[in-house]
């Protein structure tokens, strides 16, 4: 959190605004590589219940992970505004299922605050920060948490 | 002048050179009289030194330098191998690889060589101070002899019959021919400028040149050497033009790196006596290559072998097959849209467009295929090494190198053989007096062997030591708790040797540095099996071990049989299963408390997808037969229930993405023809 104090008072930084729930969530445009509609996902058998499958996006197989399942929120049958959230950290590239994505919002880093223990029932290691803006809340992911794979290898080593 | 583009080649050729280094260092190691072997490190040790220098590597260059000179001894014969100076020259190269390396990784190159630059000064100058006036004495006639040349050069655009053009009857007819309808003939000399780093090309700017005015019979060295860069800084050509020899002057000094053009007409007086006076000299100046060149001699011999062959960008590579991997999967959707529309002439346009993507589809994968030479020669080295550091003799043979395989595996095959080798020398074979004890000779046998059989290569690891120790591997297995005493009574001596493969198993009492690192051979089978392979082993007594890795020929397309379980579709690749077959359900047996059939007489397990990876079920239960794939591991069977066959199809195989990591028995998923995805099962992992 340390560096994002430090940054001036201007910085802004770009984000996709996505609904899970009733909560709005955010993440780096930078780490989006596209927005995608809910297509036929091909289920993988033996993976952990928040991993929906593999689809095929554009030639690339692509996992899809549920967001809500992923934060141990109460699941959702899709709708017409589900969409799956391309992103990419480091070299995974991963799709995230979430209830509705509308809007692409600046904020200003100074705007950042650390997140509290528990937000809208998501544990606070999944979350970088949440930003005030007027009078919406916003709850920045830390990527790179939420794509951990630790769970998903302590399955195999329970499993295996 | 930047450097940047040419960095690459630099590095590409560098590699190369060191490997040459590295390998024919070994072949000087084993005969240290051979002073061909010399020249040839030297020769590569010398470009290599060029390089570094235009390309601003300072330490590089000052290195390979200092090893030039002693070498440079050694091939003079003023310096004697022994095995310190062989280590020393080693420790050298070894500083060369880790500069190239942190140049190839972006760095610049830096490393403190003092150290290495004055133990190799020690040698040239300390102990042999006599070599060392010796070698002075010699270079200075050296340097007479090339400003005697020189002085020959210039003398001979007055006269030209002290040059010899060696040329054939063939070419003399054809001058005297030119000469007769009125063109000249020039002998022409062209030097380039030192620092000149794309020689070829340059060479290559010159004949486009020249060939537009005239004609070149003639070149030395030969054009396939010149085109190879395979010359120093001038080359000569012989040349028929009608224009006068100062336009031809002017066009070639007008190329740019050209610092010398010499021209000079050639004299066919009387052909008897051209021929007659030029072959004394040409016998004197044959002599004086086989003196001061038999590299180059090397290099002719060598270039034979050479095809015609052009180097293409590995990632061009990788996007044509990825490219081609597309084409197949609009391939499948074609030919199911084909077999829906049911239209003659689609169909006989479809069948004919599958055929030729299967043309084209074998010649791209044969495209990537590269010997296991490339993955191979690195291993003298590193068994001469660790021969040494253990005290041991091995003897390393190499038989098959020249065995293709598809690149992606290539990359990754080098690691475990590392182990495997590893394993052999440090594990595998006895120390010398041991040896001696058991009446075996001193010096160990690790034989490498590649080969092909069918659609996979085989990669075999053989060493002539102890064996394994049957009663030590079990006796460890049970300590470790991965075999019970139960099982154990019933293992094969072959299940026994398979246990070396699990995981958290070391056989060295001690820890060594060499094998013990904390990690087995289960890394090996990881890995082995991740590459759709498998590895298996095999030993006898005093007799040695062998250490088998069996690997598909390519990664990229399978054939694959597509099974549907409920709504979900799966591949199982080709070439894991033996059968497809229809059972009655009263045909099948309890044996365990596990389903089990009679397939041609012998007992199959059955097992089922639906069951293994909870597919979820909707329909209604089938009749009263099960449709069953008959699947193979080494010499185990197992029947995969489905629902129904879909149909065989070549699949192209993509990777889960680095997200999901070690799925249980999926290897790998495919895209369909329309458009979605289908995992691809790992039969190995259903086999129990």
């Amino acid at each position: 959190m340390s560096q994002i104090e430090t940054k001036t008072a201007d910085e802004e930084t770009k984000v996709i605004i996505f609904r899970l729930l009733d909560e709005e969530y955010g993440v780096e445009v930078q780490q989006v590589k596209s927005i995608e509609k809910l297509e036929h996902i091909t289920r993988v058998p033996r993976t952990p219940s928040f991993v929906k499958g593999v689809i095929n996006l554009r030639g690339v197989v692509t996992p899809i992970i549920d967001l809500r399942s992923r934060f141990s929120l109460e699941e959702a049958e899709p709708t017409d505004a589900t969409r799956v959230i391309i992103v990419a950290v480091d070299e995974l590239e991963v799709g995230l299922i979430v209830d509705s994505a509308n809007d692409v919002v600046d904020i200003p880093l100074q705007a950042i605050a650390p997140p509290p223990a528990v937000v809208g029932g998501v544990e606070a290691a999944y979350l970088r920060g949440v930003a005030k803006l007027e009078k919406r809340l916003l709850i920045l992911l830390n990527l790179d948490k939420v794509l951990s794979t630790d769970e998903i290898k302590q399955l195999d080593a329970i499993e295996g | 002048m930047d450097m940047n583009q040419y960095l690459d080649m630099f590095i590409e050729e560098s590699r190369e050179h060191l490997q040459a280094i590295n390998s024919n260092l070994l072949t000087l190691e084993d005969d240290p009289h051979d002073i061909s072997v010399v020249n040839e490190i030297f020769r590569s040790a010398h470009t290599l030194k060029g390089m570094a220098a235009t390309m601003g590597f300072e330490d590089l260059a000052s290195l390979t330098h200092e090893t030039e000179n002693v070498l440079d001894l050694i091939r003079n014969q003023k310096l004697t191998i022994t095995s310190e100076i062989m280590d020393v020259i080693f420790k050298s190269v070894d500083a060369m690889e880790e500069m190239v390396q942190s140049i190839m990784e972006g760095g610049n190159g830096v490393l403190d060589v003092s150290q290495l630059v004055e133990v190799l000064r020690t040698i040239v100058s300390g102990d042999f101070e006599q070599a060392v006036q010796e070698s002075a004495a010699a270079s200075a006639v050296a340097l007479s002899n090339e400003t005697s040349e020189e002085i020959v050069h210039s003398e001979g655009t007055q006269e030209s019959v002290t040059r010899n053009y060696e040329l054939d009857d063939y070419a003399i007819t054809i001058m005297r021919q030119s000469k007769e309808s009125g063109h000249n003939i020039y002998w022409i000399h062209i030097s380039l400028r030192e620092d000149c780093v794309l020689k070829a090309a340059r060479a290559y700017m010159v004949f486009d040149q020249l060939e537009t005015l005239g004609e070149v019979i003639k070149t030395t060295p030969g054009v396939e050497d010149i085109e190879n860069e395979r010359f120093d800084r001038s080359f000569e050509v012989i040349y028929i033009t009608a224009r006068p020899a100062e336009e031809i002057t002017n066009k070639i000094s007008n190329i740019s790196e050209v610092s010398e053009v010499l021209i000079e007409t050639i004299q066919l007086p009387d052909m008897n006596k051209e021929v007659a006076a030029s072959a004394p000299v040409a016998q004197k100046q044959k002599d004086e290559t086989k003196g001061n060149t038999p590299a180059q001699n090397q290099t002719a011999t060598k270039k034979v072998n050479g095809n015609k062959t052009i180097r293409v960008d590995i990632e061009r590579l990788d996007i044509l097959m990825n490219l081609f991997s597309e084409l197949v999967i609009d391939r499948g959707r074609l030919e199911q849209l084909a077999k829906e529309i049911d239209k003659t002439e689609l169909h006989e346009t479809v069948e004919h467009m599958s055929r030729i993507s299967g043309d084209l589809q074998n010649i791209i994968l044969t495209m990537r295929m590269v010997p296991v030479e490339q993955v191979f020669n690195r291993f003298p080295r590193m068994v001469r090494d660790l021969a040494k550091e253990l005290n041991k003799k091995v003897n390393l043979e190499i038989i098959g190198a020249e065995t293709e395989l598809d690149r992606t595996v290539i990359d990754e095959i080098g690691d475990p053989l590392v182990h495997l080798l590893r394993n052999s020398i440090d594990h595998g074979l006895e120390s010398p007096a041991q040896r001696t004890q058991m009446g075996k000779p001193e010096e160990g046998v690790v034989q490498l062997k590649a080969y092909h059989s069918g659609n996979h290569v085989f990669i075999e690891v053989q060493d002539d030591g102890f064996g394994i120790d049957k009663n030590k591997v079990l006796n460890k297995a049970l300590q470790r708790g991965i075999v019970t005493p139960t099982m154990a009574e019933t293992l094969t001596d072959r299940q026994i040797y398979e246990l070396l493969f699990a995981s958290g198993f070391s056989t060295a009492d001690q820890v060594s540095d060499i094998s013990g690192r904390g990690v087995g051979l289960d890394v090996v089978k990881t890995k082995i099996e991740s590459l759709g392979g498998s590895v298996s082993v095999d030993s006898s007594p005093n007799a040695g071990s062998i250490f088998r890795i069996q690997l598909p020929l390519t990664l990229s397309i399978i054939s694959a049989m597509l099974v549907q379980i409920e709504a979900e579709k799966y591949a199982v690749p080709l070439s894991s299963i033996i059968e497809t077959a229809v059972v009655k359900k009263s045909d099948i047996m309890m044996a365990h408390r596990q389903q089990v059939i009679d397939f041609r007489g012998k007992i199959v397990p059955l097992v089922s997808l639906k069951e293994i990876f909870s597919i979820p079920v909707n329909g209604i239960t089938k009749e009263d037969e099960v449709a069953v794939v008959i699947v193979r591991k080494g010499d185990k069977m197992a029947g995969l229930i489905v629902d129904s066959f879909i149909g065989q199809q070549e699949i192209v195989l993509k990777t889960l993405g680095k997200y999901l990591v070690n799925v249980f028995a999926i290897s790998g998923a495919t895209i369909l023809g329309d458009g979605q995805v289908a995992l691809i099962l790992d039969c190995n992992a259903l086999i129990k």
